[in-house]
């Protein structure tokens, strides 16, 4: 293991307290809402934020006593940070410059970086004439420069506009690959966290509430944010064999289960009627239209009644419906296309 | 999806009119017009009165021109011992928390508002030559102060440093301090983040200070005269000599004052323009 972490922050409102084990090359991405804790855990890493308790242990070297500038470790912010009055040479020189090196050889090694990225033209140029993209890959090589042991990345692409943020999300997974240490990013984007990341750690509150591989996560979300992340509805209940009991609605499922068990569906698996529909399929409940929304090239219709949910509908069936908030509607779902697991 | 909302206009009116605030309140402009008066009337009488004919030849009279020099040597020399200690203040003030804090930041502004001669007097009681650390330094170094061009510097420099202090403070306290954490995470140490980030990044602070701090040391007069006396080419400096001219000579006191007053015009000046205005 090349990163072993335990951090324990604790704030008047607040506390962190999370275990991580990253290994070499591994890249962990901590996915979590706003204010849930995953900047603090990086600067805590980065010992930028003291450790009320716990240990971080890179490389079999203890080094939550170490002073920031003393750790192995690469940042890059969200905002980048880049030194406004250094070229982007010379930004990228500054680690090995505080490392020791003279300033032709940390110029030398700033170059072969830049050219790394593909920003060997933009050398000489100040970061205020860069753009975001740009910005973005300097500062990653600014922080990849000083040969790090642990790569850390505060919410990468979040400053970049969605085109650009196809471009570099791809471009970042290919050097987080080349890299050998240890890395972990920040992100609220699910997709972000998906692309970059061999696995998820996502915090609420402070505290760990899954991890596993990306796909594993959004498979099998076990909170509401996570599940509103991957876009599905998911219920905690009771199982018994292939029927789960939310609440006082009865649901059923495909897979055989028996004790606390999560039911997860996608939107768009949820079919609507404005009256009862003949053959009474099973997993039909009556819901009240909260409110209806875009989404995307569909409609999502916000539904309450024994369960909340969302249901994805065209918005020609919409039309055909006549939908309206407030509206008495049937929602149905089939057993074939609900997910249940343990709890 | 745009649905057009109706524009609402007001019928019979032409769409594109000047805005009608209503006429100004008399009592705001009549007391601003007689305050800008009382600002500029007294400049524009130095003007009217100064005796432009002879202007050139005052002005290279010798002791002039060694009353300019002196001037220009002290604050100069006031301004680079701020800059080598304020500077540092500054920082501590600005980035270091430590007990009493504030109060420090209060001692160090109290030189801006304390009547320079009592700073003068202030300053003999310590360094006079039977001062607290005065008469020490005599009988270490044999250094005496007051009374020499160093006690210039000293009174010019303890008056002007607050305004450097405050204003170098101010920019470190507007400077983004997440550079540093992110050359803190690059391996810089506190020294190399203060000479090779913050520094940098607080230029304009610190040059605006250096020439206020500039401005102010050139125009001392109280504590100067008070700690350092009043002696010819030591320490008669330009507000010293335009006193001194005023009672024997008015219009050479009128061409001196003309010299300070174009010095601090061109200071206003370039201070603006390069880094009060710039983006």
């Amino acid at each position: 293991m090349t990163l072993r972490a335990h951090l324990v922050v604790v704030r008047p409102a607040f506390t962190l307290d999370l275990a991580m084990e990253v290994a070499p090359g591994e890249v962990v991405a901590l996915l979590g809402p706003n204010g849930a804790g995953k900047t603090t855990a990086l600067r805590a890493l980065a010992g930028l934020t003291p450790l009320t308790d716990g240990h971080i242990t890179l490389d079999g070297t203890t080094v939550h006593g170490l002073a920031t500038e003393q750790r192995p470790i690469g940042m890059v912010f969200q905002d980048y940070l880049l030194f406004p009055h250094l070229s982007a040479l010379d930004n990228v020189a500054f680690g090995p410059r505080c490392q020791g090196s003279s300033k032709t050889e940390a110029r030398r090694a700033a170059a072969t970086l830049l050219e790394r990225v593909g920003l060997a033209g933009q050398a000489a140029a100040k970061p205020r004439h860069l753009s975001g993209g740009q910005a973005q890959r300097v500062a990653l090589a600014r922080a990849l420069a000083v040969r790090p042991r642990l790569l850390l990345l505060d919410e990468p692409l979040a400053a970049l506009d969605a085109h650009t943020r196809l471009e570099v999300r791809s471009q970042l997974r290919r050097h987080l690959t080349a890299f050998d240490g240890a890395t972990v990013l920040v992100t609220h984007d699910p997709l972000d966290a998906m692309v970059l990341a061999d696995r998820l750690i996502v915090i609420e509150n402070g505290a760990i509430v899954q991890q596993g591989p990306p796909a594993a996560v959004a498979r099998r979300p076990r909170t509401d944010y996570v599940a509103h992340l991957v876009g599905l509805n998911l219920y905690r209940g009771q199982a018994d064999d292939r029927r789960v009991k939310v609440g006082e609605l009865l649901l059923s499922t495909s897979e055989p289960l028996r004790g606390p068990a999560f039911v997860a569906f996608p939107p768009a698996a949820l079919a609507l009627y404005r009256t009862r529909p003949d053959g009474s399929p099973r997993n039909l409940w009556q819901a009240r239209i909260e409110g209806i929304e875009r989404h995307g090239d569909n409609v999502r219709v916000h539904l309450d009644g024994p369960i909340t949910a969302f249901a994805d509908i065209t918005p020609a069936a919409l039309a055909e419906l006549d939908l309206m908030p407030g509206q008495e509607v049937w929602a149905s779902v089939k057993a074939t296309e609900t997910h249940a697991y343990p709890a | 999806m745009g649905s057009h909302t109706p524009q609402i206009r007001p019928a019979g009116r032409p769409a594109a009119g000047r805005e009608v605030r209503g006429r100004l309140p008399w009592m705001l402009v009549v007391p601003a017009l007689a305050g800008l008066a009382f600002l500029v009337l007294p400049l524009a009488g130095l003007l009217v009165r100064a005796p432009w004919p002879t202007l050139i030849e005052r002005l290279a009279e010798p002791h002039v021109l060694e009353a300019l020099r002196l001037s220009l040597v002290c604050a100069t020399i006031a301004t680079v011992a701020c800059l080598l200690l304020g500077v540092p203040l500054a920082w501590l003030l600005a980035r270091v928390e430590f007990p009493g804090r504030r109060v420090v930041r209060a001692l160090v502004t109290v030189p801006l508002v304390l009547p320079p001669v009592v700073g003068g007097v202030a300053l003999l009681l310590v360094l006079g030559r039977r001062g607290l650390v005065g008469q020490w330094l005599e009988a270490a170094f044999g250094v005496t102060l007051p009374f020499t061009s160093a006690g210039v510097i000293l009174a010019e420099a303890f008056v002007a440093m607050p305004f450097l202090v405050i204003s170098v403070e101010g920019a470190l306290r507007g400077a983004d301090q997440r550079f540093e954490e992110a050359a803190a995470t690059l391996g810089a140490s506190r020294w190399t983040v203060f000479r090779r980030v913050t520094l940098p990044m607080v230029m304009p602070g610190v040059v605006a200070g250096a020439v206020l701090c500039w401005a102010r040391a050139l125009g001392e007069f109280g504590a100067t005269i008070t700690f350092a006396g009043n002696f010819p080419g030591t320490t008669r400096t330009m507000p010293l000599a335009v006193y001194l001219a005023l009672e024997t000579e008015p219009e050479a006191a009128i061409v001196l004052s003309l010299v300070l007053l174009a010095v601090s015009v061109v200071i206003l000046a370039s201070l603006r323009d390069r880094w009060v205005n710039s983006p």
